[in-house]
């Protein structure tokens, strides 16, 4: 083997790609050839470097999250359910949701109420996927509460509450029009940290008095209130009890901007 | 997690591939949340056409949806790298002077970044940034995914040889950068 013909070939040598007669004329002139084995063994070093240096980027856990959500928009809660009732066996499928019941009996009446307001819930967490996609999230975006509360007159039978709650690090970042359990409802948006919190809400049509539900699906946090003749839905991927405050703080808040006019 | 067969069939076969995709359009689009929407574009994408995938070689599969995606997203976003891109006629010269301008707008991204001596494996990575998305791509195909040539020129949908000659001058150029910075590093 010539230089010339090794140099046309080096690339495939380095990257196996060559057959094993082909390898071995190589091996046999790199032996010889100082100036080639020298070549070879710089891009041998390029290559390695590559592999073991230069960055490898692995997929954050909320694009896995937001990819399962919109292709299974389905309750993780009944997740566990498959892997103990391998094969789909009805009865295996009875027995098993009996334990999950046992098992999380201090959560079963949240089982119970997910049921009940299963499709509420399942579009309520669809919406806050959407908005996690590009450009889904706001049609307003501001965080001024005079801009996002005109905004939403004339398009909604209500006023929603858009308080800002930056100071509290639940920064407001704008609002939009959303739809669900087949109505429409105002969407306001936050962000604390890099989470996001959607709050979506229509007028209440049931009494008075305050009503608050959790629920956890999907790997999302989410929280029913109905107070003020608004029904509230607030989900996110935020903890429980960082929501539990932020909801604590904007339903106070809400309340003082009514006062305030 | 789900109940859906097909949903959960993608699951099985195609989300073990998501690092390589993330990996991939983190690469191409040198953005996270760009990165992000271009995957998830391209999940849904490979959703929808989940029933025509004969189940073999998912990662070329996806790759090659994830790749093409991104180059859509270049064509609308990054005019500029995406005429480098795809113009497989355009001379070297032409060639060389759309990489040095790419070069110019990537390195006065973060001017601190030009200061100082700069540890080798941050000089590695910005030297893969600065190819030109061809090379780039193929690159990160070759040595990351360890694809072999027959995978990436399914993935890229060229000849075997263009991805050989491609590889061959991503391979000059990188190694040209990395002598180059050095000499910068030792010299600021």
């Amino acid at each position: 083997m010539r230089c010339e013909d090794f140099e046309t070939i080096r690339d495939l040598y380095l990257d196996c790609e060559l057959d094993h007669t082909t390898v071995a004329q190589i091996d046999a002139h790199l032996l010889l050839c100082a100036t080639c084995r020298i070549a070879h063994e710089q891009a041998r070093a390029l290559q390695n470097e590559l592999r073991s240096d230069a960055r490898r980027y692995r997929a954050p856990p909320l694009l896995h999250e937001r990819i399962r959500g919109a292709i299974a928009p389905r309750p993780r809660a009944f997740a566990n359910l498959r892997h103990l009732a391998s094969g789909w066996n009805p009865i295996a499928i009875a027995a098993s949701l009996m334990l999950t019941i046992t098992l999380s009996s201090g959560i079963t009446a949240d089982y119970l109420a997910v049921a009940k307001d299963n499709r509420v819930v399942d579009d309520v967490i669809a919406s806050h996927i959407r908005s996690l996609m590009a450009d889904h999230l706001i049609d307003v975006a501001s965080s001024d509460r005079h801009t996002v509360k005109p905004w939403f007159s004339g398009k909604i039978d209500m006023s929603p509450p858009a308080v800002d709650l930056g100071a509290s690090g639940f920064a407001l970042v704008g609002g939009r029009l959303d739809y669900v359990d087949e109505r429409p409802c105002a969407a306001l948006v936050y962000r604390h940290d890099k989470h996001v919190i959607n709050v979506l809400m229509w007028a209440h049509d049931a009494g008075n008095g305050t009503t608050t539900e959790s629920y956890s699906r999907q790997g999302y946090n989410l929280i029913h209130v109905a107070a003020d003749a608004l029904d509230y839905w607030i989900v996110s991927d935020l903890h429980q009890g960082e929501l539990n405050e932020f909801v604590s703080r904007l339903l106070m808040a809400a309340r003082d901007s009514d006062g305030a006019g | 997690m789900t109940a859906d067969p097909r949903a959960r069939r993608f699951e099985q076969l195609v989300m073990p591939h998501l690092d390589s995709a993330y990996n991939l359009a983190r690469w191409l689009t040198r953005n996270d949340a760009d990165a992000q929407d271009v995957v998830q574009e391209a999940c849904m994408r490979a959703f929808k056409y989940f029933d025509g995938f004969d189940g073999q070689y998912a990662t070329a599969w996806l790759l090659k949806i994830v790749r093409n995606t991104c180059y859509s997203w270049l064509k609308e976003n990054r005019p500029a790298e995406e005429m480098l891109a795809l113009d497989d006629d355009l001379n070297e010269i032409d060639r060389d002077q759309a990489a040095m301008a790419i070069n110019a707008s990537g390195l006065g991204r973060s001017p601190e970044e030009l200061v100082g001596i700069r540890r080798d494996t941050e000089r590695l990575n910005r030297a893969i940034e600065m190819l030109p998305p061809p090379y780039r791509e193929i690159l990160i195909l070759r040595e990351m995914d360890d694809l072999s040539y027959r995978e990436i020129a399914e993935i890229v949908g060229v000849p075997i040889g263009t991805v050989m000659s491609r590889l061959a001058r991503a391979r000059g150029q990188l190694q040209a950068a990395l002598r180059n910075s050095a000499v910068g590093s030792v010299a600021s």
